[in-house]
């Protein structure tokens, strides 16, 4: 199957069902995954990590605990040195740290790089380029270039771009990390958006407690290198998440949970 | 449960695009406007102020240092001009001469991009082609021309296909070296872009590595133009078989002792240099200037 009939598939799955679907096989899983680097560093030893369709899965770890290798193993861009790992789809979006956009193509030409390098027909390409650049308000900046735009709007652009594919499982690496407080929290709140409309899977790494929780279904604390999984905590706040739930007290104890779980030395 | 999406217009209004807007709004704080209004001092003044003190020096060598029967090594500028340019016929054969140049520099100097690039392309696309070529590219840009021109004449006659040649093996080295470099420094972060799609190497080549290449490609085209003039002249300074070209008076001029004119033909191969650097310049700010801005300084 084609990663076009993929992602149509998928937008008749969100069209049709209302709330998010937790059950059915693993859209991500990982089972004793060991990465092991050429000059001999363990980035990564018996991670086990089972990521379900509908869910939002942060992970929160120590710099260097192979939080990103995970995602690159899981993407195909590295593999594992042991374990197996089993993504469900063909069809995975991937938002690095950096926007990655190409400098000299405009908004609308990066937002469409990836139909183009997957074949999508030039009517089907052109319909869900403008859908993606709505969906992520950039509508009316599809002339800028790169340079011309801020931070945030470069991340909007690059997620416009995996978004055109219409992912049924996302991968994150610290996308927000370089923007300023407010524009991180205005697109985490339009991240969630995005993921009751598109009903993906997400694998979300962040450095930032409040982050993890106020987005996920699951937050997972990474130790230090090498980097496994030490805690696994469910949120229990429903969506849509309005922004407002960032000061209420629980969402206060669990990044509070979070933040013990991250210093604890087990 | 309920889902209510709120719209990304709504959201938009509010969000930071809509902060981020002044920035890229009607009147943005280019910084090239700025330099622009410097522009008088800095390309018209500074270099007016040495073109001065240039002849100057001109003319206390020519006066001052040279006696009368040493001058015609060096004649006073106003003489240059008015043997050299004001002179008719003689400007009538320079111009001539100018033509033919013209077309020898322009004829080595499209070679020199489609074999520089072509060859570079081959280069970043495996190591051992890279490893194989890239010594022997280095080593024709060292080869003594002086040492070729037999063989050279051997095979391509004394005329215009043994200058075009010694045009395009005098200016296609940096464009090799400019192209490869452009090729290989591509951000990493975006090569894995491509191969999340499984991208095919030519598709790779096209939409990524060629276009990110392209401002180290014109560095490189612009350092080959004022090259394949010195070829052009060198190649028909040593090649004189059919018309002459500016190579060939400044050889005819140098035996016969016209100082006039042979300075009057040095000033115009070094204009023709320096049109042709500006025309690249231009080029590739007409080209990648919108996206790509060098780092100054």
């Amino acid at each position: 199957m084609t990663i076009a009939d993929t992602a149509a598939g998928a937008t008749a799955d969100a069209t049709g069902s209302g709330a998010p679907a937790l059950s059915g096989a693993p859209a991500l899983h990982f089972a004793g995954v060991r990465k092991r680097f050429r000059d001999g560093t363990v980035a990564l030893t018996d991670t086990d990590l089972t990521i379900r369709p509908g869910e939002f899965v942060s992970i929160v770890g120590p710099s260097g605990c192979g939080k990103s290798t995970l995602l690159r193993i899981a993407s195909g861009l590295d593999e594992a040195t042991d374990g197996t790992v089993d993504v469900a789809s063909k069809n995975v979006g991937y938002v690095f740290q950096d926007a990655t956009l190409l400098p000299w193509r405009n908004v609308r030409d990066n937002v469409r790089l990836f139909a183009e390098l997957e074949h999508l027909d030039s009517v089907e390409r052109g319909r869900r380029v403008a859908d993606a650049i709505s969906l992520v308000g950039l509508a009316g900046f599809e002339e800028h270039l790169p340079h011309e735009l801020s931070g945030g709007m470069r991340m909007r652009t690059s997620l416009a771009r995996s978004l055109v594919l219409d992912p049924s499982i996302f991968l994150f690496d610290e996308p927000f990390g370089a923007l300023d407080e407010i524009t991180r929290e205005r697109l985490n709140d339009e991240l969630l958006r995005m993921f009751m409309l598109r009903r993906f899977a997400a694998l979300f790494i962040t450095h930032s407690v409040a982050e993890a929780v106020f987005l996920s279904t699951r937050v997972v604390v990474m130790s230090g290198r090498p980097g496994r999984v030490k805690a696994d905590l469910a949120v229990p706040f429903d969506y849509p998440r309005s922004p407002h739930l960032r000061y209420s007290a629980e969402f206060a104890a669990l990044c509070g949970e979070v933040s013990h779980h991250l210093r604890s030395e087990s | 449960m309920s889902v209510t999406v709120p719209s990304a217009v709504e959201t938009d209004a509010t969000g930071d695009a809509a902060a981020a807007t002044p920035a890229i709004g009607a009147t943005p704080p280019r910084p090239r406007s700025r330099r622009r209004g410097a522009g008088l001092v800095s390309f018209v003044l500074l270099p007016g102020a040495v073109f001065a003190v240039f002849i100057g020096i001109w003319y206390a060598v020519s006066d001052g240092v040279l006696n009368d029967q040493q001058r015609f090594m060096l004649p006073p500028p106003h003489e240059v001009v008015r043997v050299g340019f004001l002179d008719w016929s003689n400007f009538t054969t320079m111009m001539s001469a100018l033509r033919l140049t013209c077309e020898v520099t322009f004829a080595g100097l499209a070679i020199s991009i489609v074999i520089g690039v072509t060859v570079a392309v081959a280069m970043s696309q495996a190591r051992w082609i890279e490893n194989s070529l890239y010594p022997w590219a280095v080593v024709i840009q060292t080869v003594p021309i002086l040492a070729l021109t037999p063989v050279l004449s051997f095979f391509f006659g004394f005329a215009l296909t043994s200058r075009i040649i010694v045009c395009v093996i005098i200016a296609f080295f940096p464009i090799v070296s400019n192209t490869l470099f452009g090729l290989q420094s591509v951000d990493r972060g975006m090569h894995e872009l491509f191969s999340l799609h499984h991208t095919s190497r030519l598709t790779r080549l096209w939409k990524l590595q060629l276009p990110a290449a392209l401002p180290s490609m014109f560095t490189g085209f612009r350092n080959a133009a004022g090259l394949s003039v010195i070829g052009a002249i060198v190649g028909e300074f040593f090649f004189k078989q059919g018309e002459p070209g500016l190579g060939t008076n400044l050889s005819v001029f140098t035996s016969r002792l016209e100082g006039e004119r042979l300075w009057a033909t040095t000033l115009t191969a070094s204009l023709l240099g320096v049109a042709v650097f500006v025309f690249f310049g231009w080029l590739a700010r007409r080209v990648v200037g919108r996206w790509y801005q060098p780092k100054r300084g």
